[in-house]
Formats: structure tokens, C-alpha cells, sequence
């Protein structure tokens, strides 16, 4: 992993620290949350904690305008929660309720927003990339200065389709940025196990896209690069490749028990790196914030957590004709 | 000794073409490589080169001629003094040749023209009919529906400069421009999905595949992306897009470009799926499929490109999904087919009715949603059914109407429904093998005759 660069201060405010902080501690508290339900047995299936990776989205969020386009994985809660989504929709789908984004339809890895311009939530390794792009697509046809930021892990950067959508993207100079989301392990697969070109963001240079590496433990950091890449696809110039590079502290899932490193390593990593400790101590060392002003929002995030939570589990499950609905658009099943 | 120059095959599926110009004159001569003359396919104008040397002797098609058969003699090649009037007597050209001599083109249309359907109620009744190949009408309902909404455009491989693979889509570029018809890498994974994406996105993406078999490679993004994601979204996200191109075999490409994937699309929930025989089902179930708000798999065939159908002349021409067409109406026996399977369909229908055997021949038209009543009241009536695809025969098109009727019109049934399909093999290359491993007219006669105890 990178090592943590020095922020500029100059880049930075109270009012922002204080915000990523708020908008980083949300999604570790909702995941821990969410693992607790997936425990008492209220969520089910797949259940991916971004634990660890808050401050990618939190700082890539921060480089977006109004209209802009995120799509993402099967990890893709915190993604939901930086763009705006509603906790308690987001954990109402977890615990496959009627309140929840999808009706309780999709789970964990297929949520969309329309309204927050999300569009999932893939379960397919990869395959969020080539539509990702699409979108991009769809904004540059209708010429309306938008940008897509596509995330997806370093395992998926090994999908073929990946390498498909770079070479069009650059082709058409698409308005998308592809961020890789470098967490160091591709479900148990170390990316050293799985690659000898590990510098992901270098393999744009094979289609002509331009690209760096970026400390993901440095919110600032993340945040700056974001604005970089945001102007260059902007001024029409096509694709940027983001490789931020990252840690997850849990599982690849609630069922991996994560044998394939060292629990020195991942100790090691939350104490030295992490995104959430390293805004927190900008914050008291620059004196923005007291120990009991952080306290205090630490109570308001664990309040708006629990409101989810309950919601979750007191929301309805799907009334029984849902099974049949939104198959189609326009009509009924098959043989309308 | 002299040569015969025969009219080449320059496509798999060429039957004929226009020898549209020579480019040398009788006298001159000719070295291996040199170009002869242009021939138009249904698909381009290729140049044909010499592989003989010699003097050309004689032309025995002038240039114009359309409908020259493939193989028919159309220039001899002389060696140096021998008499280029008599070797061309010698040489087997019967028609075309006498076409030389008058200089009138051969009478032989372009491309026969198939049987008409019974009347049915899609056109109001005294419409102006225009002979169209199904070609023609795919292009001509894309064209359409590109003018009528600016969020609909083009992509695929060879769809722009080259006018289409197939050519369905000569003269898009020209009209809409390179923003709305793009050609792209060779990348159907890649493409399909970003094709997904740009729906999402607003737009209504016509995906078109150089072949369906190439579609395997795309195969997630359609089922796991495009069908899938209106209900994994609770009805937020749709995907309202065509992926279309021939499917099924075309002639002699073998295992790999030879397969009917009719079934494979129709098993996906969220998808439909169209596939169309005639020319005016073709355009009028297009545009139907490009303003429908979900993905439609829409599987055309390359035979069935060059034939030539009637097509209503009408402003704004489309028909239903979920709606059968009788083509003939008949009392002994019902034969349900779709595609090019409605050929061997109506062949059988035919020769049937010289045994005294009345066929009832319903085309199914979309596959997803499938029209299951009309198939039902028919077999009501006629108590029998056989069905006729070329797709493979393990859970085949076939096999789910033959479910559904043994639910529904179990105690009409007089006969077990028979299920003529291509065989149980990869496709042959060999010409002789090929034609075992399709589909037959004769299986079809057959199989009537069998369930009507014949």
C-alpha cells in the first residue's frame, strides 16, 4: 500500500473535515450494523462489508456535481450511502423488506437509485464495468457534461470485459472514470497470486487512457485525485483510470473467515491506516473539533443507524403478488 | 482446350446474382488473378478474378443480367487458336446465353417469391401491398423508428461504413450519421453491455450481433444485466433495448455459426423474444420491438434475408407481441413453426393437401410472450399437432407446446404431438451431412401423416 502523503490544508475546511467524518463513520456503523443483523439471521445470502473503504467513495463523492453517475459491485453499500441514499431503504432491502430500494427484490448486491443517479448494485464480477461505460455513453450522446464514476475491485480488473470497455471508452472518449478499488485481495486471492502486472492503473496505457494510483486511507487524497479526474473527463478528454488503493477489514463476505492473511496484518493496517482515525486526528490536532463534539456525532450517526435498523426489521416483507411484478415494463409474466 | 468461367458462389448462402459489369472484352488476355467482372450479391459487389489463363473467348452473360444462377457458364476461355465460336456452342449455357445473343436480361426474378399468407386482420383490408425482401424491411423499420425518436441508434460490427455484415443496414449511416449508427471493435461482450448501460442511461439501444452465435460471449450482460435488472430494481430500472442479428444455420458454416437459439432466449423471464419469417412480421414486429420498454431478443435469419414478401404500404406499420399468424387454415392437422421453420411448414402444407390432408400452419411469430390460445383453439379443431423448428431437440420450443397442449387440450388430442426439430449433432460441415442434420419438408410431411394415421 501507498503510504499516506501529507494533505495540503489549504485544500481542505472544518466544514469538509467535519463532513467526511460524519459520511465516512455512517457507513462503518451501518456495516457493523448490518453484520449484527446478518448474525441474528435478518439478513441473508451474500452480504459484502465495506469496512475499511469508506474513504473512496466518501472522497470520490466529494469531487461529483449534481447529476453525475456512480455504478458499482456486489459491495456496494457504502457507495449507496455516500450518494445520498436513505440508510433505512438500503437496510430494509438487506433484511428483504417492502421498505427496502428493490422492494426486498434485489438484497444486498442489486440496489438502484434513480433519483441519486445509482445504478447498482452488479453481482456478476465485472460486468458493471461495460455499463458503466454505457452510461457514460448515453451522456455524451445527449451532450449533457455528465460523468460516470464505474468502481470495481482488483479482481475484476482481471475480467476480460474490462479490457473491452477501456479500448471503447478511449475510442469514444466516454466521460467515465474507472476506479479500482485495490483492497489487496480479490475474495481469498492476494493480487500477487493472481497477477504479475499488479500496477492495475498502468494497464490503460495499453488503450491510451491516462491514470495513477491513490492513497485510499487519505480521504483528501482521494478527494483531490477525484477533481483531477472529473475536469479531464469534463473538458471532453476522455476515460481516466483512479487505482485507489485500499483495505477491507472484514471478510470478502459475512461467510469468509479470511484464513488467506494474518490478523497481525489486518491489526496492523486499522491502527497505522485508518481513514476514519487519520480525519479524526486532522480534526483534533487542527483544533476544528473537541473529543466531545466528535462524541456527539458519533451518538447522532449510531442514532440514524439504529432508526434503519428498526425500520428494517419493521418493515412488512413483500406483499406475495410482488413475485409477479416488474418482470416487464408494460405487461403481465409470460402469456399475458 | 477451352474453359468454362462459371458464375461463382461469393457467399454461403448466395443462390444467384447480377453480373453487374465485365471488365475485360472477348479477345483479350487473361492471366490468373486478373479481374474479371463484378458480381452483385444479395449482400455486396465483389470482384471475381480469374484463376485460368488464356484468351477470353466468348461472354455468354452480358453485363446486366440479374438472376444468374450460381455455376451457370457465363464466359469461355480459350487457349491461343483454337475457335472461340465453337467452344462456346460446346459450352452447356442454355439461357443466360440466349440472353447474350438479344441482349434481353434473363427473365428469372431476383428472388422467389414465397406463398402468401392467409388474409388476417394486421392490415385494414384493400392496403397497397409492395413486394419487399425481408432485408429491405428490417432496414426500412429501423430507419423508421431512428426518425421518430433521436434516442434510438445502432451499434455493432460492420453496422456503419461497410452498410451491414448482411447489409441491413445500407444507407443508416448516410441518413443518421455516425453518432447514431457505430461501428464497433470486435468486442460482443464489451459492447452488449455497455449497449445495456446507455439504456439505463435513457437511450434505446438497437445491439445488432454479426451472428447470434457470437451473442455467447455477451450472454451475461443480456440475461444477468438487461433481462434481470427491471426486477432486481423493484420496477425502477429498465432496459428498454433490441439485441437482434441472424440466428440458425445459414448454409455450410458448420458447428459454430449453425445454431437456433430461439429456446435458450425463450427460457429468460424479462426478455422477449421475436422471430419473424416474412418481410412484413420482420418490419412490423421490429418497430414494435424498438419502442418496447424492456429488452427484446430479436432473431432474424440469414436465407430468410433475400426473399421477398408483401408488405403493407403504410405510414407506421407494427404488430402486437403475443400474436400468431394462421398462415393457412386447415382442418386435419395443425403444424406450428417460426422463422425459416415456417418454409418447411408451408412446403409440407402443400404437398399435403395433394393427399387429401388439410394443414392448418400457424407462424408463432414472438416466442416470449408465446401465443399458446391460438395454438390450442386450432388443435381444438384439428385434434393433431406437429411442431417444426431447426433448433435442437432437448427442450426445444417444440417440446414447451407440446407441455402446454398435453395441460390444456389434452382431451382434443387424437394423436401425441410430434416434434420436428434439427438433430441432436453439432452442425456438419459436409454438404450431404448438413442437410441430414436440419430439418426436412419430408420429416414434416411425415410426422402429419403420422399423427393423422396416414
Amino acid at each position: 500500500m501507498a503510504t499516506r502523503k501529507t494533505p495540503q490544508k489549504s485544500n481542505t475546511s472544518k466544514e469538509e473535515l467535519l463532513t467526511f467524518y460524519r459520511e465516512m463513520l455512517l457507513i462503518r456503523r451501518f456495516e457493523e450494523k448490518a453484520g449484527q443483523l446478518y448474525g441474528m439471521g435478518l439478513i441473508g445470502g451474500f452480504c459484502h462489508l465495506y469496512i475499511g473503504q469508506e474513504a473512496v467513495v466518501v472522497g470520490l463523492e466529494a469531487a461529483t456535481e449534481e447529476g453525475d453517475k456512480r455504478i458499482t459491485s456486489y459491495r456496494d453499500h457504502g457507495h449507496m450511502l455516500a450518494c445520498g441514499m436513505d440508510p433505512k431503504g438500503v437496510m430494509a432491502e438487506l433484511t428483504g423488506r417492502e421498505g427496502g430500494y428493490s422492494k426486498g427484490k434485489g438484497g444486498s448486491m442489486h440496489m438502484f437509485s434513480k433519483e441519486k443517479h445509482f445504478y447498482g448494485g452488479h453481482g456478476i464480477v465485472g460486468a458493471q464495468v461495460p455499463i458503466g461505460a454505457g452510461l457514460a455513453f448515453a451522456d455524451k450522446y445527449q451532450e449533457n457534461g455528465r460523468v460516470t464514476f464505474v468502481y470495481f475491485g482488483d479482481g475484476a480488473a482481471n475480467q476480460g470485459q474490462v479490457a473491452e470497455t477501456y479500448n471503447m471508452a478511449e475510442l469514444w472518449d466516454l466521460p467515465v472514470i474507472f476506479v479500482i478499488e485495490n483492497n489487496q485481495y480479490a475474495m481469498g486471492t492476494a493480487v500477487k497470486r493472481a497477477t504479475k502486472s499488479p500496477d492495475f492503473w498502468e494497464r490503460g496505457a495499453a488503450f491510451g487512457i491516462k491514470g495513477e494510483a491513490v492513497d485510499g486511507m487519505d480521504v483528501l487524497a482521494v478527494k483531490a485525485a477525484g477533481e483531477k479526474a472529473v475536469a479531464h473527463c469534463r473538458a471532453g478528454k476522455g476515460p481516466y483510470i483512479l487505482e485507489i488503493m485500499t483495505y477491507r477489514y472484514r471478510g470478502h463476505s459475512m461467510s469468509d473467515p479470511a484464513k488467506y492473511r494474518s490478523r497481525e496484518e489486518v491489526q496492523k493496517i486499522r491502527e497505522e491506516r485508518d481513514a476514519i482515525e487519520h480525519v479524526r486526528d486532522l480534526l483534533l490536532t487542527g483544533k476544528h473539533a473537541t473529543e466531545d463534539e466528535l462524541k456527539e456525532i458519533d451518538k447522532q450517526i449510531k442514532g440514524v443507524v439504529n432508526e434503519a435498523a428498526e425500520f428494517a426489521k419493521e418493515s412488512p416483507e413483500p406483499a406475495l403478488d410482488e413475485l409477479w411484478t416488474d418482470i416487464y415494463a408494460d405487461t403481465a409474466p409470460q402469456n399475458a | 482446350m477451352a474453359t468454362e468461367i462459371l458464375m461463382p458462389a461469393l457467399s454461403p448462402t448466395m443462390e444467384e446474382g447480377t453480373l453487374a459489369k465485365w471488365l475485360v472484352k472477348e479477345g483479350d488476355t487473361v492471366s490468373a488473378g486478373d479481374i474479371l467482372a463484378e458480381i452483385e450479391t444479395d449482400k455486396a459487389t465483389m470482384e471475381f478474378e480469374a484463376v485460368d489463363e488464356g484468351t477470353l473467348g466468348k461472354i455468354l452473360v452480358p453485363a446486366g443480367t440479374d438472376g444468374v444462377k450460381v455455376n451457370t457458364p457465363i464466359a469461355v476461355l480459350v487457349e491461343d487458336g483454337e475457335d472461340a465460336e465453337a467452344a462456346a456452342s460446346a459450352a452447356k449455357a442454355p439461357a443466360p446465353a440466349s440472353a447474350a445473343t438479344d441482349s434481353t436480361p434473363a427473365p428469372a426474378p431476383a428472388t422467389p417469391k414465397a406463398a402468401a399468407p392467409a388474409p388476417e386482420p394486421d392490415v385494414p383490408e384493400g392496403t397497397e401491398m409492395k413486394s419487399t425482401t425481408v432485408r429491405e424491411a428490417l432496414r426500412d423499420a429501423m430507419a423508421e423508428e431512428m426518425r421518430r425518436d433521436g434516442t434510438v441508434f445502432l451499434m455493432g460490427e460492420e453496422v456503419a461504413e461497410y452498410q451491414g455484415a448482411y447489409k441491413i443496414s445500407q444507407g443508416l449511416l448516410d441518413e443518421f450519421g455516425s453518432k447514431r449508427v457505430i461501428d464497433t471493435p470486435i468486442t460482443e461482450h464489451g459492447f452488449a453491455g455497455l449497449g445495456v448501460g446507455a439504456a439505463f442511461g435513457g437511450l434505446r439501444p438497437i445491439v445488432e450481433f454479426m451472428t447470434f452465435n457470437f451473442a455467447m460471449q455477451a450472454m451475461d450482460q443480456i440475461v444477468n444485466s438487461a433481462a434481470k435488472t427491471l426486477y432486481m430494481s423493484g420496477g425502477q430500472m429498465g432496459c428498454p433495448m433490441v439485441f437482434r442479428g441472424p440466428n440458425g444455420a445459414a448454409a455450410r458454416v458448420a458447428a459454430q455459426h449453425s445454431q437456433d437459439y430461439a429456446a435458450w432466449y425463450a427460457h429468460i423471464p424479462g426478455l422477449k423474444v421475436v422471430q419473424p419469417y416474412s418481410a412484413a412480421d420482420a418490419k412490423g414486429l421490429l418497430k414494435t420491438a424498438i419502442r418496447d420498454p424492456n429488452p427484446v431478443i430479436f432473431l432474424e435469419n440469414e436465407i430468410l434475408y433475400g426473399r421477398s414478401f408483401d408488405v403493407p404500404v403504410l405510414e407506421d406499420f407494427t404488430l402486437p407481441f403475443g400474436k400468431a399468424r394462421i398462415w393457412r387454415e386447415g382442418t386435419d392437422v395443425t403444424i406450428v413453426s417460426f422463422g425459416i421453420g415456417m418454409t418447411y411448414a408451408l412446403e409440407a402444407a402443400e404437398a399435403l393437401a395433394k393427399d387429401g390432408i388439410s394443414a392448418e400452419v400457424i407462424d408463432l411469430r414472438t416466442l416470449r410472450p408465446l401465443d399458446t390460445a391460438t395454438v390450442i383453439e386450432s388443435v381444438k379443431k384439428t385434434n393433431r399437432c406437429v411442431t417444426v423448428e431447426e433448433g435442437f431437440p432437448v427442450c426445444s420450443i417444440g417440446n414447451h407446446i407440446s407441455a402446454v397442449l398435453m395441460q390444456e387440450a389434452f382431451d382434443w388430442l387424437d394423436a401425441p404431438v410430434i416434434n420436428c426439430t434439427g438433430k441432436d449433432v453439432p452442425m456438419p460441415y459436409a454438404a450431404n451431412l448438413e442437410k441430414l442434420a436440419l430439418v426436412t419438408t419430408k420429416e414434416v410431411i411425415d410426422a402429419a401423416k403420422s399423427v393423422t394415421y396416414r
